[in-house]
């Protein structure tokens, strides 16, 4: 610790920390530009200029390491002269189109000129213009507006992992650009539009579409994948315009997938607003609610209670899927299960299911072995942790399954059963790599354990996980990768096939916005009932439409792979007839003569507070005790599948939200009509 | 009053570029972002050519593009003076050579191979060739003339050996003439202030084994125009000062200080004790 003084008040401050930094800790914020605390220091806009006693000159606080008894200066003449010399240069080039740009009312040129600018510029030549380039659907650019900041730049180099930004020629006709014809082809380059503090880089769907003033926003949870990342919806009246990240340390940091930003324009195509029924010919009619509802019970007591059947969607949230549940439970069904879970799911332990390190501590790792996951399409922010673990302390990563391509240097070891095997019994040279590894994290796609042999895959990595020593102590480094937002709830509720659960066919379907079945799924003169928000692909073959709530316009909890509960809060109001998800099938237990003994959200926490109390605490993870591995005697050598199949088709398209997107569509065909490697 | 001022001197700036008609005059519809370059006013004429790349037959990003043999062996040795870990210090002196062996200009497949060799993104190799403007990213004479536009020369009058060469060339700055032998374009200081006005020849006639980068001082626009005929002879002239009377950096006609030897400073003086 040293000790600095800013403006007179001294502090202490970790060796190592920058002049900027220290101002930060005392409270006084340093003007800045290029300076973003989660990219490397590039100190070229010279807007964060303080002054430091016995110095010549101000100093760029962000790139100044503070020195004991530096004493710092922040708000003296020769500072604001400084800085207003700074911004003069700055706003030379700069258009004067704030009334025209996306960025106005958040640009950070804008408010720091409110301070530090002046009303005439001495500037009487013509202001330069930057040819704009293009960086695909997503990210709109005005080139004219950059002030070469190089936080993009820097942004695409270490955070998203592709290099094709870079700081063209000099001087004064010094631009960004890719230099050859080259779309942005990261999924996480809409985090570009938040890091640049000008309107150089601004949304492409959001485009002249709202004031940043006139919006709404809702603090919420995306659904989009299994990492939960923390939103922010920005509404105006009933529409979403447009969602940011919201910070959080452990989970998303700053940043949030494409998918996550730019799939809103899905809730408003596709919507399902009023209950129909499929007449005899085949036609969808709308009907009452309770027209509709009495159908439904009247086709549940139709059926014997072995013949029903409840699947819960990727995006249900837990008070549905608990309904659901306790609503099947009560007509005699025991087959519910979630999306995505096959029907063998391994839900006896929570640590054979959920990402045990946590997605904050995968930092730490040092070998990292991928088997059976995509992982950059999977979980994007998951991998981005990865990326920064290989960066900062060059973490070794290998995968086993389909050749992906991962944004940072690693191991392809092999493509199935046959190359986890060899590990497993201590016959691959990538063995070794555990033995000097001394925090191994082995990240397994859930995929993988939803086969028939996967027992005996659970066998292999018991013993990896064994002689590896991925599981320490203070360090546990067997994670399970879930693709879905409403899997891990799934679990944690139960959505498995009891113990009483037959095996006779299906005559009675009740899907909570499942939507990922093949028709060979669903029996042929069976019953459906769909209830969800979109008219994407099981609704073509529902017997009954229920109209429900898209995350957007309810207060459901999910749970994210790392076992982290967090709520999504409603940020518009519901479509046409559509009602929540909870409330429907409450409405419905009550027609078919089983009602369910809640009335209020509140009363439904509370049962799910005796089923699985971890859904209440709100933000909390729950780390496992246990070990996963309850099955002692198993022969890892059953495991059948010799290559392991591909999780994510199109990274883009992955749910019905994502699927009705026009935004989605055209990253798809901009990022995948090229080749195949990609994903 | 300040305000007064500048908005007189910004109509008259507005109707000088009405007159001459230069900066404001609208582009025709043909005309190719490179060419946009060669008009003064309308891109800045310090930046050499388009900060972007465009697929034309022999510069497409489809060409194979290698060193040569005995170069690739030069490649080599280059990258030895550097330690293994920092490869990418290579950069400069690779794009050096790409351009020596392929006439005078890099084309973007040599930027992507040099890329590949020093192991890193190609747009970092982008990066570095536009910075420099030495480095030519659009084909260039065999003979490309540079003429120094910085204040000493442009005072000893560049301007007019500038013009004269492209009168005498009929080409405008960055056009290659029609035999291909030269092209002209603009550099910043050189260095050789005392011998202004001065010109570089970067001959790339001979590939890069014979490869010579010469100046050219104390220029007059005759005697620049010389220069072109005998290099057009396939002759190249002495480099350095062009003034018979002048020996290097000498002033003409001999020495006028410095005219016997120096005395020492006095505290080295120790006689003088």
């Amino acid at each position: 610790m040293i000790e600095v003084s800013v403006d007179g008040q001294s502090v202490q401050i970790p060796k190592g920390m920058t002049v900027l930094q220290a101002c930060e800790l005392v409270g006084v914020s340093i003007p800045r530009f290029c300076y973003h605390s989660r990219l490397s220091i590039a100190g070229n806009c010279r807007m964060c200029l303080v002054e430091v006693e016995k110095t010549p000159k101000p100093v760029a606080s962000c790139a100044m390491p503070a020195l004991p008894g530096m004493k710092i200066k922040t708000d003296t003449p020769l500072c604001k002269k400084a800085r207003e010399g700074v911004m003069e240069f700055l706003l030379l080039n700069h258009p004067l189109d704030c009334p025209i740009c996306d960025q106005g009312g958040e640009c950070d040129l804008q408010d720091q000129s409110m301070v530090f600018g002046s009303d005439r510029g001495r500037f009487t030549e013509t202001k330069r213009t930057v040819l704009d380039k293009n960086l695909g659907p997503l990210v709109k650019t005005i080139m004219t507006r950059c002030i070469q900041c190089t936080r993009c730049v820097r942004f695409a180099k270490e955070i998203a992992g592709v290099e094709d930004l870079g700081v063209l020629g000099r001087g004064g006709s010094e631009e960004i650009g890719t230099y050859v014809e080259n779309l942005m082809t990261s999924e996480l380059s809409g985090n570009v539009i938040d890091v640049c503090p000008v309107g150089a880089l601004t949304s492409k769907p959001y485009a002249f579409t709202a004031r940043s003033w006139e919006l709404k926003s809702t603090e919420s949870i995306d659904v989009t994948d299994a990492v939960g990342s923390n939103i922010r919806i920005d509404s105006r009246g009933p529409e979403v315009m447009r969602i940011l990240p919201r910070l959080h340390e452990e989970v998303n940091e700053e940043w949030i997938s494409d998918k996550a930003r730019f799939s809103y324009d899905g809730l408003k195509r596709q919507r399902l607003s009023e209950p129909m029924i499929r007449r005899p010919d085949g036609r969808l009619e709308a009907v009452s609610w309770h027209d509709a509802l009495e159908s439904v019970a009247e086709a549940a007591h139709r059926v014997k209670p072995e013949e029903m059947a409840g699947i819960a969607g990727k995006l249900s949230d837990a008070e549905s899927m608990m309904a659901l549940k306790d609503f099947l439970n009560k007509m005699g069904c025991e087959r519910i299960w979630s999306e995505g879970d096959g029907k063998s799911a391994n839900v006896d332990l929570r640590s054979s299911f959920l990402l045990n390190t946590g997605i904050a501590s995968l930092e730490y790792a040092d070998l990292c072995l991928l088997i059976g996951t995509q992982l950059r399409w999977e979980a994007p922010l998951v991998n981005a942790r990865l990326r920064k673990a290989v960066r900062s302390s060059r973490a070794k990563v290998a995968s086993i399954g389909p050749p992906t391509d991962l944004n940072y240097p690693h191991q392809h070891l092999g493509t199935g059963s046959e190359t986890l095997l060899k590990i497993a019994e201590g016959r691959h040279p990538f063995c070794a790599e555990f033995g000097r590894a001394q925090r191994p994290a082995v990240i397994v796609g859930s995929g993988l354990l939803e086969h028939s042999d996967k027992s005996a895959v659970m066998a292999a990595l018991e013993i990896i996980v064994e002689q590896g020593k991925v599981v320490k102590d203070d360090w546990n480094g067997f994670n399970v990768l879930m693709l879905n937002a409403a899997q891990a709830a799934g679990r944690d509720l139960g959505l498995i096939q009891g113990a009483r659960a037959h095996s006779s066919e299906i005559k009675f379907l009740y899907l909570l916005g499942a939507d990922e079945l093949t028709p060979a799924d669903i029996p042929a003169n069976s019953f459906v009932v769909y209830q969800g928000h979109h008219g994407d692909r099981s609704a073509y073959r529902a017997n009954i439409i229920l109209p429900g709530t898209a995350y957007t316009e309810k207060e459901g909890t999910y749970e994210n792979t790392e076992g982290r509960t967090q709520q999504t809060s409603p940020a518009v109001p519901t479509v046409g007839d559509s009602r929540d998800d909870w409330k429907i099938i409450r409405a419905l237990s009550e027609v078919a003569g089983v009602r369910l003994p809640y009335d209020t959200a509140n009363g439904l926490r509370a049962r799910m507070l005796a089923v699985s109390p971890n859904l209440l605490r709100v933000d909390d993870v729950e780390s496992p005790v246990e070990l996963p591995f309850p099955l002692k005697n198993q022969s890892p050598s059953a495991v059948v599948l010799s290559s392991f199949p591909k999780t994510v088709e199109n990274f883009y398209m992955t749910d019905a939200i994502t699927r009705a997107s026009r935004t989605m569509a055209q990253c798809t065909a901009a990022f995948f009509g090229k080749g195949e490697e990609r994903a | 009053m300040r305000s007064w001022r500048l908005a007189s001197r910004a109509v008259a700036v507005y109707r000088a570029t009405q007159t001459t008609g230069s900066a404001l005059r609208p582009l025709p519809s043909t005309v190719l972002p490179s060419q946009i370059q060669n008009q003064d006013g309308v891109c800045r004429p310090m930046s050499t050519a388009l900060l972007m790349h465009r697929d034309k037959p022999g510069n497409s990003v489809k060409d194979d593009w290698d060193f040569s043999p005995e170069n690739t062996e030069r490649v080599k040795e280059i990258l030895s003076n550097y330690p293994k870990n920092y490869k990418q210090s290579a950069s400069i002196p690779l794009l050096d050579l790409a351009q020596q062996q392929h006439g005078g200009w890099i084309p973007v497949q040599a930027m992507n191979r040099i890329a590949q060799i020093i192991g890193v993104a190609p747009i970092r190799v982008y990066e570095v060739a536009t910075f420099y403007s030495m480095f030519n990213r659009q084909p260039v004479g065999k003979y490309h003339l540079m003429v120094c536009g910085t204040t000493p020369c442009m005072l000893c009058g560049s301007r007019e050996i500038e013009d004269a060469l492209l009168k005498h060339l009929g080409v405008t700055r960055g056009e290659v003439t029609k035999d291909g032998l030269f092209s002209v374009g603009e550099m910043e200081c050189m260095g050789c202030c005392v011998n202004a006005p001065m010109i570089v020849v970067a001959d790339y006639s001979k590939g890069s084994e014979g490869y010579s980068y010469n100046y050219y001082e104390d220029l007059t626009p005759k005697r620049v125009v010389e220069l072109v005929q005998e290099l057009r002879q396939g002759k190249t002239p002495k480099w350095g000062t062009q003034n018979p009377k002048r020996i290097n950096c000498g002033p003409e006609g001999g020495n006028t200080t410095l005219l016997t030897t120096p005395k020492p400073p006095v505290c080295r003086d120790l006689d003088a004790c």
